[in-house]
């Protein structure tokens, strides 16, 4: 018998999550947005209480979870960094940038650091083009990044 | 407002529309695909698939293969979807249509590995003769080729770089057979039909019902090919092959050989087995008497300490000779597992009966003796894999091939079936009844237990055997048989979706049935995942189950408990049903599979 793992009082919430959307696979991807937010990503576990819950096949939560690239089954690290990929931010070179954050954690986008440090991730348009090109480091806000300045937002994180 | 009137009588609305300069007139509502067919015009399709005779349908409108022209429309309309409405004038194959179908295919085709040759579906592939007959010889478009692992279970092979994601698997995994092990997961040129997490095959609930592989039209889908192992062992002088072939086979076998559907090749199937090589060609068809032994013996224990008043004892008695739902409700319901019979499927039985009774009968060591079944089926294969149906690491059934791999075995092996003699089988696990051919589609095993508990019980002759009211292709089926004034209450479901309902009837409290037969597949084995492929004709399932029972009407003995060698069985070696001996061999457990969510600290 496989078991599946969480713990009492995650179950609950996330029973409760279910409930609070009545059961209805209708709503699955609600389901599933406020579940990541509970859990900050979603597991297998995860998926599959709520595919009980809501009495769909869990493959069928899976195709939707790997349909949005919202979701993500891998947890974010201690500190999310997030590259705004907006056109202002795109335009003055954030995709260099992401390069430079994905070679030096050697990481993809999407993915966790193995000591569950950094994640990386990109995002649209935060908002503040002045300053392109925009990372975030967890609420921490860095303006007109160069690939050459990765390295020292790293460090910060890494002292 | 124009009418036709329907079969029952009862008049419909209908429309009038011009389909290639035929005016013709359907009901409202027709899609312009089933129009056209009406009209005889046939519009290629590759998503799109209608058993009708089942009622299952499949229709995502994905692949734009069927697409035709209405006119006064800018864009040409699939004919799956759309439906015909009044005044309509549709061209099905002008040179604009035809342009169109071809591109679409060769986009389909420049993701699409081209080793046709060395493909499990060579010459039995909906897309490969749909390239045939569009005529492709060049793909204008070159692009990446998506690159997807393969995926291989113990009854089953995923190839994913074949999928073209007609989407069929994946209604009659959830539709029908609401299994829902596979999804269309991901995103544009990454999405692919696989089970949660893109885990494999053999760690999902997949039941290996096999009716996945059944509709896939490519080579996506395909059964592991298990054709050299009986092949080396028919080459092993110090091995003796034994083989069984199931009831279902002989009414299908034929197809593979251009014979109509529902020809029954028993005879033949008997000869190619021993042309090929085998010792002792044998038949499933014995055991399925020996199952009916059992298993009825079981419902007339169950049910006479039922009625006794032990409430203790579970009705109602369940079948279990279909391994797909023997894996489905150890997933799904495992904490109804002691509902069903205990009697394993003729397959184990037969496997157990050879490398025991009849091993010892020839003097060979079980070492050395190899059985091969003929299977219409494909959780065979992994039901033979099971560890409790081995001894020491040696199974009852060594391999299990389908259908559709004896007959490649047969045409690799340069024998022409077609012209050949009718043969027997040997004896004794040769003889069977009309009650055992039965199994082989739904409704069958339950008349073949009716047949010969209805005869323990009473101990009267029945005037009739034959069941009309518990035969058909009705999803749902019930009927009473009055047990000399015991009414005795039958259900019948096939397609694990119907066995769903009636498990959760059973499980709510609301069943009234005393035993219920299931099978996996729609149609019964006779629809199996081993079968010849119907590519979405189910009328030839209707001229297989035929098939079946003008073999039962043609038999000498009709039920299993007068079938002499198992008489001669009993006295010989096993005593009587549910014997120690029958129960150590015959007999066996369920396991629970589900997942269970636990909480940890
Ligand atoms: S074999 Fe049956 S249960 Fe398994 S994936 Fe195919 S349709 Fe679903
Ligand atoms: S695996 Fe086969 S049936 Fe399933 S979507 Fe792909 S091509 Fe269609
Ligand atoms: S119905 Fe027959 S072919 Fe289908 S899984 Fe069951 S035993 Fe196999
Ligand atoms: S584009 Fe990056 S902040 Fe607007
Ligand atoms: S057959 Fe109509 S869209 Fe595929």
């Amino acid at each position: 018998m496989a078991n599946i793992k969480l713990s009492a009082e995650k179950l609950d919430e996330l029973k409760a999550i279910c409930k609070s959307f009545k059961n209805d696979k209708g709503e699955l991807i609600n389901v599933l947005h406020k579940a990541q937010g509970l859990f900050g990503y979603l597991p297998a576990e995860v998926q599959e209480v709520i595919a009980k819950e809501l009495s769909v096949s869990v493959a069928h939560v899976y195709g939707v979870v790997s349909f949005y690239s919202f979701f993500t089954m891998l947890p974010k690290g201690e500190y999310p960094v997030s590259i705004c990929l907006g056109t202002a931010c795109y335009v003055r070179g954030a995709e260099k940038v992401i390069d430079e954050f994905k070679r030096i954690l050697n990481i993809n986008v999407g993915e966790t650091s193995p000591d569950g440090k950094f994640s990386l991730a990109c995002l649209r348009c935060v908002g503040a083009c002045g300053l392109a090109p925009v990372v975030l480091v967890g609420e921490k806000v860095y303006g007109r990044v160069a690939p050459d300045g990765v390295k020292d937002i790293v460090a910060e994180y890494t002292k | 407002m124009l009418f036709i009137s329907n079969n029952t009588g009862a008049k419909m609305e209908t429309v009038k529309i011009t389909i290639d300069n035929k005016v013709i007139e359907v009901a409202k509502g027709t899609t312009i695909l089933k129009a056209a067919k009406e009209a005889g015009i046939h519009i290629p399709t590759l998503c799109y698939l209608h058993l009708h005779d089942l009622n299952i349908e499949n229709k995502p409108a994905g692949c734009r293969i069927c697409v035709v022209e209405v006119e006064g429309r800018r864009n040409l309309a699939p004919a799956c979807v759309t439906e015909c409405l009044d005044g309509m004038v549709i061209n099905t194959h002008n040179i604009r249509v035809l342009n169109s179908r071809k591109t679409v295919l060769e986009l389909i085709l420049s993701d699409h590995p081209t080793d046709c040759l060395i493909c499990a579906k060579n010459g039995d592939c909906e897309l490969q003769t749909m390239a045939q007959e569009f005529g492709v010889r060049k793909i204008h478009y070159e692009g990446e080729q998506s690159t997807y692992r393969e995926d291989t279970s113990p009854a089953i092979i995923r190839d994913v770089d074949k999928c073209i994601m007609c989407r069929r698997c994946e209604m009659m995994c959830n539709e029908v057979q609401t299994v829902g092990v596979l999804s269309a997961v991901n995103r544009g040129f990454m999405s692919v039909v696989a089970p949660a997490f893109e885990m494999n095959l053999d760690h999902s609930e997949c039941t290996y019902c096999g009716q996945c592989v059944a509709v896939c039209p490519t080579g996506a889908l395909t059964e592991v090919d298990h054709t050299n192992q009986v092949i080396r062992a028919l080459a092993d002088p110090t091995k003796t092959v034994v083989v069984q072939t199931a009831p279902a086979v002989r009414a299908a076998l034929g197809e593979e050989f251009g014979m109509e559907p529902g020809t029954l090749v028993t005879g033949k199937l008997a000869a190619a087995l021993r042309r090929l090589g085998f010792n002792y060609v044998f038949d499933t068809d014995f055991a399925a008497d020996l199952t009916i032994m059992e298993e009825g013996t079981e419902l007339l224990d169950r049910l006479t300490r039922h009625l006794n008043g032990d409430k203790d004892v579970p009705l109602p008695i369940l079948t279990s000779c279909c391994p797909g739902w023997v894996n489905f409700f150890e997933h799904q319901f495992p904490d109804m597992r002691d509902i069903p019979s205990t009697a394993r499927s003729p397959q184990q039985m037969f496997g157990a009966i050879a490398k025991t009774y009849f091993a010892e009968k020839i003097g060979v060591k079980r070492d050395d003796m190899v059985v091969v079944s003929i299977m219409p089926c494909l959780a065979k294969k992994y039901e033979c894999q099971r560890e409790e149906f081995a001894t020491d690491g040696n199974p009852d059934v060594d391999f299990s091939i389908s259908t559709r791999e004896l007959a490649h075995l047969i045409k690799q092996s340069n024998i022409n079936f077609n012209d050949l003699e009718d043969e027997d089988f040997d004896n004794p696990l040769g003889e069977s009844t009309g009650a055992a051919v039965i199994f082989g589609t739904t409704g069958g095993v339950i008349e073949a237990a009716v047949r010969t508990a209805y005869e323990v019980h009473t101990g009267k002759k029945l005037e009739k055997v034959d069941f009309e009211e518990l035969r058909g292709m009705d999803f749902i089926r019930e009927a009473t048989i009055d047990f000399n004034g015991l009414p005795i209450r039958i259900g019948i479901a096939h397609g694990l979706g119907n066995a769903r309902k009636l498990l959760q009837d059973i499980k709510d409290g609301k069943s009234s049935f005393h035993a219920i037969e299931i099978m996996a597949c729609p149609g019964g084995c006779i629809g199996g995942g081993g079968q010849p492929l119907h590519h979405g004709d189910s009328s030839i399932l209707k001229a297989r189950q035929k098939a079946i029972y003008r073999e039962d009407a043609g038999k000498t003995i009709r039920k299993s408990h007068e079938n002499p060698y198992i008489i001669q069985l009993y006295e010989e070696f096993l005593g009587k049903p549910m014997s120690e001996k029958s129960h150590h061999l015959l007999h066996t457990h369920y396991f629970d599979k589900s997942k269970e969510i636990k909480v940890v600290e």
